[in-house]
């Protein structure tokens, strides 16, 4: 059954304050405004071992005027509520679109939406700031107990984090919406130390951030079956034969591919990148203008889409924080580059009529940019299996779980490592390996791409803080996939990169 | 109501053993340009408090960022009932007494605005206009915070810091996004940036640019750039809990237990140090911790910090100890603090160590870097903005990208050769890591794992 939006956030003079907002800005002179409120509450729970190093409670209420004011942007915000608090945060944008008016501006102009009135309220069981802390703690401390209780690893680590996100907007073309969304992430991180020789490893539990409540730490996501079988596989990671560097063919787990395809498709398919907003920073892409619906991104049957509407996607909302309507597009059909993540000012660049609503901010204080949509690779139509793909293997890895990760700054060159690493012969996993990381360039890799699993494969991995943008903001997004199997990825060995 | 006022007002509500109430004013301005124009901007301000409850020595923590006055205690009695639930915390310590109010305790919080970047508007309008002209882009960012921070517990402490903090940096591409380069400075309040200097850099790199030649993977005489310095060695900064490496589960744990702290790391004369009163990079003098964790502890908050050798002439010297894990260990305390400096006998300039290098390369700045093996903390990265192939002391042409995979610990066996320390703003972690000083530094056979195509 739905929920209802927290009647403390509804208790707020948001609309007020918009009110005000709104008129002191066309008073002024913007011939846009919106004003945008919020209210994050977090909680972040550590254990170290089975004592709590760290339980943090935030709450954080402020709102944001943004307008245009002769045709560039004036940004301000502030936490006072009330309205002369809010008059004097228009003042303060229209002075900063004033004092910055001698360096020039982009032209903003934005493609047109229909004015939005409503509420959303995002698809889970439990919210987790109902839950009493004690029987969060209890439930942490069950699964370290259950880690440590194996005596295969030396230290356990669990890390939740919880968000309860309300958002309401107004802007002067007449929209008004209210928002709220529920999203956790928990993982425990198993350690094992051999004091004799001074190596150690670790191994984490594989659990997808999600926008879900509480119910996904429960029965979402079985920490407990985790728990008593992550030490053993890390005993035996530990004394695993070093891989041999070389090509493989890959089979990846939508556990750990979720993240090549957040880094290698969803930051390479955002405009504001392709246009250079974010070169001093982020970086740029490889998927230019001119490569639109000619590129070969991958292989023939590789989907790939953007949406902001799927249930319990991290980015899925009712509307971003421009009032564009949550939508899905793609963004590579049959291999070919087809589409970008936009906001309204980039729609209009791009020559469309509309935003497909990508427009987010990660708090009060900070000002929408262009953010990641759920980038998903789509399963087979078969029931494809991940064991199939494993049998079509003669020499490879099977890989799990994400780890380390990094991509250049036009998104060509990128290198992964993992959780666990299975070695395939013949069709069949033999055994762990250790120190892999593969290496790739982006269209290489989606090219090698041989086969996907079906849908009895796919997951929905994600993100819950992609950082971006100066100041840097951070968004959570999830990316759903199959397992896949992927032909001749160069595998490095870690413990033999840069000994000389 | 003033912070002061709330923080007056939280220790007379509280009815724990100890309370620690911290409140922070903020404001923050920026711009932000690409391809010759501004693009977004912006004036944010904040209000952050902090309450920590404690009772048998146990702890209840919550953040605010919005409340009134009539919400002050309830706000203090959710961080007393947070208490009921702890264990007595294993990082437990006395908290700091009595201290003497601080002259500027109830001076108010001065916030920044855009009127800051007055010194850049001309030079960077005059920048755009000339790259338009000339077919170059410009990008880049600016951004100035003031934070006003009040502590003080129920023991008497009052402490207060004012922090200015700026940072510029600059992209400079060609039309065709080929060749690229980059400069950044942090600054107090933009008095001290010289905009037109900085163009005039970046242009210079592109010229270098108009050269360019292809190198494979490999190992490389690599002169890093006092930026790429400093990125790679606060990662390692990061990892240096005493406690973490005690538990043998970091790169400064040893075999057979314990540390390698006495442990010769770089060659003699290196010194990698904090310090709170560092002339340009002044930080706070006390600790102010929200959160516990092997780098810091609550208990810890207000406690004075001063000058702390992590490596001293090359060897490990100290590791980031928190007052309990140092009573733990026996040994003293030497608190996190926000700022990193490297100091070498090296004197030469850039251009001097760059005339002394018979074929090397030169590395602008690092980005995306990542933890690959914690074991030898292995990280993994890419060159960014300008790699120069050095030959007979002279600047042949630009160079591909590489993606590397080195380990800072190790890498400070491979210094052949410092410069003079400056300082730099870190390309990756200069936004949460803004305080550094470092020398350019000349490693040999830094592994360039693999060729990047980007530009």
């Amino acid at each position: 059954m739905p929920h209802s939006v927290d009647a403390a956030f509804l208790a707020l003079p948001y609309e007020k304050l918009a009110a005000h907002a709104l008129e002191t800005a066309t008073h002024q002179g913007a011939r846009y405004a919106d004003f945008r409120f919020e209210r994050l509450k977090g909680q972040d729970i550590h254990l170290r071992n089975t004592s709590i190093e760290q339980l943090s409670n935030s709450d954080t209420v402020g709102y944001a005027v943004r307008l245009v004011y002769n045709k560039a942007w004036g940004f301000a915000a502030g936490y006072e509520l009330t309205t002369a608090a809010v008059e004097r945060t228009v003042t303060e944008a229209v002075a900063v679109a004033k004092q910055l008016a001698a360096l020039g501006a982009d032209p903003v102009e934005l493609a047109p939406e229909p004015v939005h009135k409503g509420t959303y309220v995002s698809a889970y069981e439990v919210n987790p700031f109902e839950v009493p802390d004690a029987d969060k703690v209890t439930f942490l401390t069950s699964i370290n107990q259950a880690v440590l209780a194996s005596k295969q690893a030396t230290y356990a680590d669990f890390s939740l984090s919880q968000v309860l996100e309300n958002k309401f907007f107004a802007s002067t073309e007449g929209t008004r919406t209210t928002q709220q969304r529920v999203r956790v992430h928990g993982n425990f991180n198993a350690v094992r130390v051999d004091p004799k020789t001074g190596t150690f490893d670790s191994m984490r539990s594989l659990a997808a951030p999600v926008g879900r409540g509480w119910e996904y730490m429960t029965k979402g996501y079985d920490f407990m079956a985790a728990a008593q079988e992550i030490p053993g596989l890390l005993e035996e990671k530990m004394a695993a034969k070093s891989v041999e560097a070389g090509r493989y063919d890959l089979v990846i787990d939508p556990t750990n591919l979720w993240l090549t395809i957040h880094e290698s498709i969803g930051h390479a398919t955002e405009f504001d990148r392709v246009l250079g907003y974010e070169a001093n920073y982020a970086g740029t892409s490889f998927a230019t203008l001119d490569k639109l619906g000619k590129l070969q991104y991958g292989s023939p049957f590789m989907h790939v889409t953007g949406d902001r509407v799927a249930e319990h996607g991290l980015s899925t909302i009712g509307w971003d924080d421009e009032g564009v309507a949550g939508q899905q597009w793609d963004l590579i059909k049959d291999g070919v580059l087809v589409g970008y993540q936009l906001n309204r000012q980039m729609a209009l660049k791009l020559g469309l009529k509309r935003s497909n609503g990508c427009a987010f901010a990660d708090s009060p204080g900070n000002v929408p940019i262009q953010r990641m949509a759920n980038v998903s690779l789509q399963p087979a139509a078969d029931d494809t299996t991940t064991q199939e793909l494993i049998s079509r293997v003669e020499r490879g890895i099977y890989i799990m779980g994400d780890n380390s990760w990094s991509i250049d700054m036009q998104r060509y060159n990128f290198q992964f490592t993992g959780q666990r690493f299975y070695e395939i012969k013949n069709g069949k996993i033999v055994g762990q390996l250790k120190d892999v990381a593969y290496q790739a360039t982006t269209t290489d890799f989606w090219n090698s791409m041989e086969a996907v699993g079906g849908r009895n494969t796919y997951v929905l991995g994600g993100a819950f803080n992609c950082g971006k943008g100066q100041p840097g903001q951070v968004a959570p997004v999830s990316h759903g996939c199959p397992s896949a199997l992927f032909r001749s990825i160069n595998v490095l060995n870690t413990a033999q990169e840069g000994t000389a | 109501m003033k912070s002061t006022e709330i923080i007056d007002r939280i220790l007379s509500l509280s009815q724990a053993d100890d309370c620690i109430a911290i409140v922070e004013e903020s404001s923050l301005a920026n711009v932000r340009w690409a391809n010759n124009a501004t693009t977004t901007n912006g004036l944010s301000t904040s209000r952050t408090v902090l309450v920590i409850a404690i009772r048998d020595r146990r702890v209840g923590t919550v953040l605010r960022r919005y409340v009134d006055e009539a919400g002050l205690e309830a706000l203090v009695r959710e961080a007393e009932s947070a208490c009921e639930l702890r264990e007595p915390a294993e990082d437990f310590a006395e908290l700091e007494g009595q201290t003497e109010t601080p002259a500027n305790w109830e001076a108010p919080a001065i916030a920044t605005n855009t009127a800051v970047f007055k010194p850049l508007i001309k030079p960077l309008a005059q920048a755009f206009s000339q790259a338009e002209a000339e077919s170059q882009r410009l990008f880049g960012y600016a951004e100035h915070s003031r934070t006003t921070t009040w502590l003080a517990n129920s023991r008497g402490l009052k402490r207060r810091h004012d922090q200015n903090k700026g940072q510029i940096e600059m992209t400079a591409k060609t039309a065709d996004f080929a060749a690229s380069s980059w400069i950044g400075q942090a600054t107090a309040d933009f008095t001290d940036v010289d905009a037109g200097a900085l163009v005039t850099s970046l242009r210079q790199r592109l010229e270098w640019s108009k050269t360019k030649v292809e190198l494979p993977a490999g190992l490389y005489d690599t002169l890093l750039q006092p930026s790429a310095v400093a990125d790679l060695l606060i990662y390692a900064y990061w990892t240096a809990a005493a406690r973490d490496a005690d538990e043998g589960r970091t790169v400064f744990g040893k075999a057979g237990g314990g540390t390698k702290l006495g442990q010769q790391l770089a060659p003699a004369g290196v010194n990698l140090y904090s310090d709170p009163a560092e002339s340009g990079l002044e930080v706070a003098n006390f600790e102010v911790v929200g959160g516990s964790s092997s780098y810091a502890s609550v208990f810890d908050n207000g406690v004075s910090l001063s000058r702390t050798n992590w490596i001293e002439d090359g060897k490990l010297a100290h590791l980031i100890t928190p007052r309990s894990w140092a009573a733990h260990q026996n040994t003293t305390a030497t608190p996190y603090i926000d700022n990193l400096i490297m100091a070498t006998p090296g004197t030469k300039s850039l251009e001097d160590m760059i005339a002394g290098v018979k074929r090397g390369l030169l590395v602008t700045c690092l980005w995306y870097i990542r933890e690959v093996d914690p074991q030898r903390l292995l990280l993994t990265g890419l060159t960014r903005d300008g790699v120069f192939l050095i030959e007979d002391g002279q600047i042949k042409g630009v160079v591909n990208n590489f993606r590397f995979n080195m380990s800072p610990v190790e890498m400070l066996s491979a210094i052949t050769e410092s410069g003079a320390t400056v300082p730099t703003l870190a390309r990756e972690w200069g936004d949460y890591f803004t305080f550094a000083k470092m020398p350019p530094l000349l490693i040999r056979d830094f592994n360039m794992s693999s060729v990047s195509q980007a530009t």
